[in-house]
Order: structure tokens, then sequence, then C-alpha cells
């Protein structure tokens, strides 16, 4: 099957959806494709059925806030696909996607990649042992489904989820046997200079102190300055060993959950060859957008987390900003009219944005987790090791490409999602050079597993005139 | 144990799950029926034989690849649960299906 849209959108977080509703507004033909079965991205998971149920409260009012917008977005007109993974996007702006064993091609005047952000992998000893998740994986969980992994359960990480996601298991009445706080001594004490800005958004700091009181409360033993945290166990997770002050301690855990904090999921931005930079307070690679959040490729926009990380509100407003722009160009609205329904949404842009320097200051990225020890497992898939990469390197691969052609480091299912960040920060640091001057992985479709069936099924023409 | 603690969000179905009958809800995935079915580990790398469960339950790490009604290396965190879904351990590399 094949269709043409003006606006072809990747993703139903608060982003794609926000841009969906805009573009709705002024008349523009768009499809939503999106992976997950219910809209509302990640921050918003399961928001309709959740919204309607008893204990929607123990969630938080900022997750139900999130059913008003779903509910726009259900009502706004756009073409809404969900469990339809894309695989291909193409510099002729096509996007083809499968759903039900099936794929379709879906011609795009313009493109908006809004899949959000991905938890920054936490390559430590033990992470591949079942047992062992994320943070946001347990949080999904919750959302999702109501479940609560195995206790004893133990967090152990850095950023505001780890908290959150306490919080929420001690109101559920399935508090953790304790959190792993890996914020770096004195992360905080360097971070007072950006308060200021903190405060001037007033929504945000309550709500960490919040999380930190119902902890307290609760009596959940909070860990400060924890380094070396290791996941132990023969064939699953059975205890969790972590340092304090050089003093090693284990504990019995059936569940570890570890967080970093959250970089832009640049899978599909990469996969467009369109240009990306480093960012260096993100330790991670972002898309190089302009003031609309159009790439490098004409019509190719990322919108929301996917393009830097700035949260649920501040995704929103790009999304729309980003609708607002492929309107113009389709000369659905004037110059004037783009103009000024973009100074309201500056405004409220920067006064979400206050929070940002504060977070990036204390939760800052820590090279441990960067760029482990040498028996650490990188690459999941391949079962590559921090060891087997650094030979690589001293047999002269200068970049992450060449890494990948000698050891498949990067080349099993998940095709780079989860090493090769890493990746790219262990060639740095053993060829001693900054990570910003390093190639990025090279992406290429599928970017899913497809069946040949999946693939025989696509009956389009690229070019030609009978897409319809 | 994987726990259930929220009140009904969605309908009962039954997947089964290698082979026994597992009583999930509409809106959960393959991959935490598998999960409440205390099916851990889920698949067995194609490299070693490594145990592995899922690990971002969205879509990212590829570790939650299970056999889903017959075919192979699908990724159970996104895909819906439906009555009568056989959920199945993988071991090593998928196989193809006639």
């Amino acid at each position: 099957m094949s269709a043409a849209f003006d606006l072809v959108i990747l993703g139903a977080g608060p982003a794609g959806m926000s841009a969906a509703i805009a573009a709705r507004r002024h008349g523009l033909s768009t499809v939503v494709l999106d992976d997950q079965p219910e809209p509302g991205g990640q921050i918003y998971r399961a928001v309709e059925r959740r919204a309607r149920s008893a204990d929607a409260a123990s969630l938080g009012p900022d997750y139900a806030a999130g059913a008003a917008l779903v509910e726009i977005f259900r009502r706004c007109g756009a073409d809404y696909r969900p469990v339809t993974q894309v695989w291909q996007i193409g510099r002729d702006l096509t996007v083809l996607a499968s759903h039900a064993g099936a794929s379709s091609a879906f011609a795009a005047r313009a493109i908006v990649i809004a899949v959000g952000a991905a938890e920054r992998p936490v390559p430590i000893p033990g992470w591949t042992l079942p047992g062992v998740m994320t943070v946001g994986a347990g949080q999904i969980l919750l959302k999702a489904s109501a479940v609560v992994p195995p206790q004893p359960l133990w967090i152990a990480g850095q950023g505001p989820l780890p908290l959150l996601y306490a919080a929420q298991l001690i109101d559920a009445g399935m508090p953790p046997a304790g959190i792993l706080d890996t914020t770096p001594q004195g992360a905080l004490a360097r971070s007072w200079r950006h308060l200021p800005g903190a405060l001037a958004n007033w929504r945000y700091l309550p709500k960490g102190l919040s999380y930190l009181a119902a902890i307290r409360r609760a009596g959940v033993p909070l860990v400060r300055h924890v380094t070396e945290v290791a996941a132990l166990g023969d064939g699953r997770v059975t205890s969790v060993r972590y340092a304090v002050g050089g003093r090693l301690h284990e504990a019995a855990a059936a569940t570890l959950l570890l967080h970093e904090g959250v970089v832009p999921h640049v899978h599909m931005s990469l996969s467009a060859g369109v240009r990306h930079s480093w960012d260096d307070t993100l330790q991670a690679p972002v898309p190089v957008l302009d003031a609309w959040g159009e790439t490098s490729l004409p019509g190719l926009f990322v919108a929301g987390d996917a393009g830097g990380i700035g949260g649920a509100a501040i995704a929103a407003i790009r999304g729309e900003r980003t609708a607002l722009r492929v309107a113009h160009r389709a000369g659905r609205i004037d110059y004037a009219q783009l103009q000024e329904r973009d100074k309201t949404a500056g405004l409220q842009m920067r006064r979400h944005e206050q929070i940002r320097p504060f977070l990036n200051a204390v939760f800052t990225p820590r090279k441990a987790i960067h760029v482990p020890g040498d028996d650490v497992i990188i690459c999941r898939c391949e079962e590559l090791t921090a060891r087997d990469i650094r030979q690589a390197v001293a047999a002269g691969c200068v970049g992450p490409n060449q890494v990948k052609a000698k050891t498949r480091c990067g080349m099993g299912p998940c095709q780079g999602r989860q090493c090769a960040l890493t990746l790219q920060q262990i060639v740095a640091d053993a060829r001693g050079v900054a990570v910003a001057e390093l190639e990025q992985l090279t992406i290429r479709p599928p970017l899913r597993p497809l069946t040949l069936g999946e693939l025989a099924s696509l009956d389009h023409h690229h070019g030609s005139a009978n897409l319809t | 144990m994987f726990t259930r603690i929220g009140p009904e969000t969605g309908a009962n179905l039954t997947v089964h799950v290698d082979g026994k009958p597992v009583s999930v809800r509409a809106g959960d995935s393959a991959a935490t029926a598998a999960m409440l079915a205390g099916l851990l580990p889920s698949r067995l790398t194609p490299v070693s034989g490594a145990p592995r469960a899922p690990y971002c339950m969205m879509g990212v790490c590829f570790e939650c690849l299970m056999t889903i009604d017959g075919v192979g290396s699908r990724q159970a965190c996104l895909e819906p649960v439906r009555e009568g879904m056989r959920i199945e351990v993988q071991s090593g590399r998928r196989t193809l299906t006639p």
C-alpha cells in the first residue's frame, strides 16, 4: 500500500502529537506512525487507560495532564497508525514502515522525526544479566501494566527519574530495597550558581524535593556518592555490589534498575544521513537543526527530545513550531501568523528551559559510565567488551565504523542503538582525541528486523506517479 | 515474582508462554506477559548462548527478542498481547518457518 501526505510524523509522544494537532489545524494531510500501541510516547505511556482507572493519582498530576493532549490528538483528524514500525527514511522523503506483517510506503512533502529520548547506556559489570533493567523500563511496566519487578529491588543511578520512580513505588505500597545515588560528590555544590534559574521555574524543583521527602518518610535507604555499581549472579542477578568512599558493599537483589540520564534517540536521523554534532553537556550526538527543527536534508525535521533534551513541555512546543513551519511552506499560513505564534512559543520555551542548566550541572554524565573497564560488555548483541574495542583501536581502527567492520560492534539486532554512544567514547579515549572529532556510526536500513514477507508486500515505486 | 498491583485497566486475555496458559490484560506487551509468567531468561544469545531478558521495554535494546506465534526475532516489548498468542523463548538465531 502506498499513500502521499503533506506531513509524515514519526512518533506519537508530546512532540509528535502536538505537531499533528497544529498541522491538522492548518489543513495539512497528516499521518502519524508510532511503534507503540497507544498514543502518549513513553512520558504519557498508556495514559488513556490509566487516567480512567482508580489508581491514576499514584502516577502524579503531570502524567494525568497528558490525557488531555492525547484526547485532542485523537480528534485532530490525523491518520494515526499505532504498532507501526518505520524501517527506512529515504532521502526522497519516502518512509517505509511495517504493520501486522505488511509494509507500506508513505510519500511526504515533509517528515518530522519525533521519536524522543532513550536512556543512556549504563555499561557496568553484569548489566546483561536477567533481572537488570533500566529505571525507564520499570516505569513503563508500572504505567502500561501496573506491574512491579521482583523484590528486593534496587535502583542505581542519577537524575530525576530514579527519584520519581522510587516515589511511585512507595506510593503503590511496594518500596524499593534501596537507592544507590551515583551523583558525584560536589556536583550539587557546583550547581548552586544555576539555582536562581531553577527557582524561576517554580514547578520543577519542589517536585524533586517532594520525591526525596517521600523516600525519607518511607525509610528507604538512599546511599549517596556511590561508585563501581556491579550486578552479580549466575544466570540472573542475585546481588548488587557498590563502593562508597572506597569501601565495597553488597546487598541481595532480585532486580537492579539502572539510569544515568537520557539522550536524544538519533538512530532515525542518523539513518537519513543528515548532519549531527557532538553535544558536550549531554555527552551525546544531536542532529544539527535550524531554528524550526529542520535538518540538513530539506523537508526532514526533528522535534522534541530526539533533537535535544528538553522534557515533555518543550517537546510539545517544538512539535507545534515545526508543524507551523511546514504549514507556512505549504502556503497555509503567512509569515506574520508564523511569527506571531512563534513569539508566544518562544516565551513558553524559555520558561521551561530555565531548569536545564541546574539539572545538567547536578547530573553530569560520569566518565566511568562512558569509558568502563576492560571486562565490561559494551555491545550487548555481539557480546563485545571494552577490551575488544580498545584492541581494535590499537590495531589501527580510527573511528566507530572501522571498529564495527573489524569486530561486529554495532552489527547485531539493535544496530548500535545501545553501544554506539559508548563505542564512540572508548575510541576517542583510547586515541586521546575529542569525541567530537569522530564520525558517527553509519546506520543503514532496514532499521528493524524484517521478514521477507514484509519486504515483498511493498508495492511502491520510488519517484513514479502511481502513489495514490 | 513480577507483581500486578493496580486495579483492572483492560480486559482479561489468555496467552501461552512456553506452552503454559497465562492470564494477562489487554494493554500488556508480550514481554510483560513473559515476565509475569516468570520466564527469565526470555532468550539465549546466538553468540554464546548467554541468558538475557527484556532490558529497556521501549524498543531500543532488542534484548526481548522472542518467538511469537511461530515467528522468531520479534521485539516482545512492542507486541501487544492478543487472545491465544503464543510467546516462546528464542534460543540462538531465529529459524525460518515455511
